[in-house]
């Protein structure tokens, strides 16, 4: 990566207290991300991906147990006073969350949760911030900015809500956005709006992306680097275009085979990935996805792999029988 | 349960409907107003074929699934099961025929009773019927739920909140297929499921429409999961048909600019597929004071001055293809 490095996961772990005993919800995950680069994360419910997100922000469960170190802009975020981090959230680390509806206060209206956050950050005047907050609408496409102002969040779409909730994390020009799962809660048109709003903004800032979902269609074209979790750990990671040509993992390939295929013929059976995935309060020994893979031996039940090098130092994986290359991808 | 064979040639409209939609329409109040949720929707579904029904939310699928099964009643409008008015039908006559239709909703979990077990949930309908004979209805449980893919023994003696999402979509999957139904209407099934498991689901369809001869209406909003399922896709766009036609044709070359647009939204996952430049403009107005003439027309590319005076009817643009656009693309 020839970006200065702006975020760096170093072997973070998060587990929180259950009445069935401790869920290694994230496990020993390292991460970095250039600034003004594109992490996608993804990977499936319960993967750890948002308990992830959460250890960045600092805003994990107060029973949450963190460990590791996350590295934000030359600052230690475990370190820092929460009145420190409270400057930095909402400044230069911003975060867009899955539902709008829930993520916005639904008793204010949206000027004054625009207005409040440039007021707060910023330190701007109120005549000021209204003028920056009608510009941001703008600049996320609501149509007649200055009538939303006055408006609740009960009064827009879910794509409109969304598009406030982008406004509003990107009005202290942060450094780093987390959008998770900014469109899963929209419709297929609306999200492809929401993608396209959120790749020209950052480009615009030079800010940095994290991009968590759980669809490799939306990582595949709008993230420099991918890492796939599952059962709280990274298996696999690499450069967009290498994930999807030159996987190495077998959980990668399995999910991208299960994905209906919009130029598949009618009625292809569809090589879904048996089981599901393991109890996270009872961590298996081995790799975790062994249970479920096609090509697991005896020592991928008894022995975790490490996360190891492919043909590049970005490309890492954690497999045992890793997928050749030349193999052909796909199931 | 009957094993039955697949008519093998690809399933027509034409051939022999099961189930005739003619013009049906369904409004709602909401406070002094009123939401055209269906309007004037006419399709047909041969026997044995899976219709696919796509469109954003708010466009009217779900109800239109709903009127269909008279769970909803309709405001207007015919809907023939075996060449019987649904909408005609009451009481014991519209109770005797809903046993040979069945509905599997979007989120399985909350389609269970949490308090009730798993044999007692899947022999419901079997109850509701009137099989009395407690033997015959566990055997006929044992042998729906080993066709889901469930171990009868492990699964019927426990709680819906102790199995996942997917687990629990197989058990509605079972109670709807116990009473032997020919007709089902699948809202949503996948859409509350993650990828892997997803495929697993979709899959079983699959085989359960084959192994009991079934015709299913297809709701989703997910065009690729649409067409793995389907032989045909209708696409609805605020309570009318935009177009119909034979899965692979309808993607190949789609002929109305809503259908185009909702493909071209598709999220592919493939790198070197760029998104797609020309970006779908706004969102979809409101149900309760839709668009004169074409309903699409405020945010189509093509719409001019017809297209906000003249409601455009369906019309074939090629066999099998209905188009219901003024501007249509081939």
């Amino acid at each position: 990566m020839t970006e200065r490095t702006l975020l760096s996961v170093e072997d973070v772990s998060v587990e929180l207290p259950t009445p069935r005993g401790n869920l290694r919800a994230v496990d020993r995950v390292d991460l970095t991300v250039g600034a003004g680069r594109t992490l996608g994360v993804v990977g499936e419910s319960g993967c750890g991906k948002t308990m992830l997100s959460r250890a960045i922000l600092q805003l994990l469960p107060k029973k949450a147990k963190l460990s590791g170190r996350v590295m934000f802009d030359g600052q230690d975020l475990l370190q820092l006073s929460p009145e420190r981090l409270r400057r930095l959230r909402g400044r230069s680390l911003a975060v867009v969350f899955q539902d709008p509806m829930t993520s916005l206060n639904p008793v204010l209206t949206i000027g004054t949760q625009l207005i409040e956050t440039l007021q707060e950050h910023l330190e701007l005047d109120e005549a000021t911030a209204k003028k920056r907050s009608v510009e941001l609408l703008a600049a996320v496409g609501i149509p007649a900015p200055e009538q939303r102002l006055v408006q609740y969040p009960h009064q827009l779409s879910g794509g409109m809500r969304q598009r406030v909730a982008i406004a509003i994390a990107l009005s202290c020009e942060p450094k780093l956005l987390i959008a998770d799962e900014p469109t899963t809660a929209l419709d297929v048109t609306i999200q492809a709006q929401i993608l396209d709003l959120l790749a020209r903004e950052q480009r615009r800032r030079h800010m940095a992306m994290i991009l968590i979902t759980h669809d490799l269609g939306v990582v595949a074209g709008r993230t420099d680097e991918v890492a796939v979790m599952y059962a709280g750990r990274v298996v696999e990671r690499a450069p967009t275009p290498a994930l999807f040509k030159k996987m190495r993992m077998p959980y990668t390939e399995a999910l991208l085979a299960a994905l209906p295929r919009i130029d598949a013929a009618p009625h292809t059976p569809l090589p879904a990935i048996s089981g599901r995935p393991p109890d996270p309060t009872r961590p298996l020994q081995g790799c975790s996805f062994s249970p479920r893979c096609r090509y697991a031996v005896a020592r991928c039940h008894a022995e975790k792999p490490a996360l190891t090098e492919a043909e590049s130092r970005e490309h890492q994986f954690a497999c045992f029988h890793p997928i050749e290359i030349h193999a052909g991808a796909g199931a | 349960m009957m094993l039955q064979a697949l008519p093998s040639a690809l399933p027509s409209a034409s051939g022999d409907p099961l189930l005739e939609v003619n013009d049906l329409v369904v409004e709602y109040p909401v406070g002094a107003k009123i939401v055209h949720a269906v309007s004037g929707v006419s399709l047909q579904i041969a026997r044995g074929e899976t219709l696919g029904l796509v469109g954003e939310s708010g466009c009217g699928k779900s109800t239109l699934g709903r009127a269909v099964l008279q769970l909803r009643r309709p405001t207007s409008g015919q809907v023939l099961f075996d060449g019987q008015d649904l909408t005609a039908m009451h009481g014991d006559a519209l109770r005797l025929m809903r046993r040979r239709v069945q509905l599997i909703f979007q989120d399985p979990i909350a389609s269970l009773n949490p308090r009730r077990k798993i044999g007692d949930i899947v022999a419901e309908p079997l109850v509701i019927s009137g099989v009395k004979d407690s033997a015959k209805r566990e055997e006929l449980v044992y042998e729906v739920l080993s066709a889901v893919g469930l171990d009868p023994n492990l699964v019927v003696g426990r709680l819906p909140h102790e199995f996942s999402g997917g687990q629990c979509q197989r058990i509605c999957i079972a109670r709807a297929l116990i009473l032997n139904p020919e007709f089902i209407v699948c809202d949503e099934p996948v859409s509350a499921l993650d990828v892997s498991i997803r495929a697993q689901i979709l899959n079983l369809l699959e085989e359960m429409k084959a192994r009991f001869g079934l015709t299913l209406l297809f709701i989703a909003h997910d065009l690729a999961v649409v067409k793995a399922v389907s032989d045909r896709v209708a696409v609805m766009y605020l309570g009318r048909l935009c177009e119909v036609g034979p899965s692979e044709q309808l993607f190949a070359s789609p002929a109305h600019p809503y259908t185009e647009l909702l493909i071209e939204a598709i999220p592919v996952p493939d790198p070197d597929v760029r998104p797609a430049e020309t970006v779908p403009v706004g969102e979809p107005p409101s149900p309760i004071a839709p668009p004169s003439g074409c309903r699409f027309r405020t945010r189509c590319p093509r719409a001019d001055q017809r297209c906000r005076d003249e409601i455009p009817e369906l019309r074939a643009v090629a066999p099998g293809q209905l188009v219901a656009c003024h501007h249509p693309l081939v």
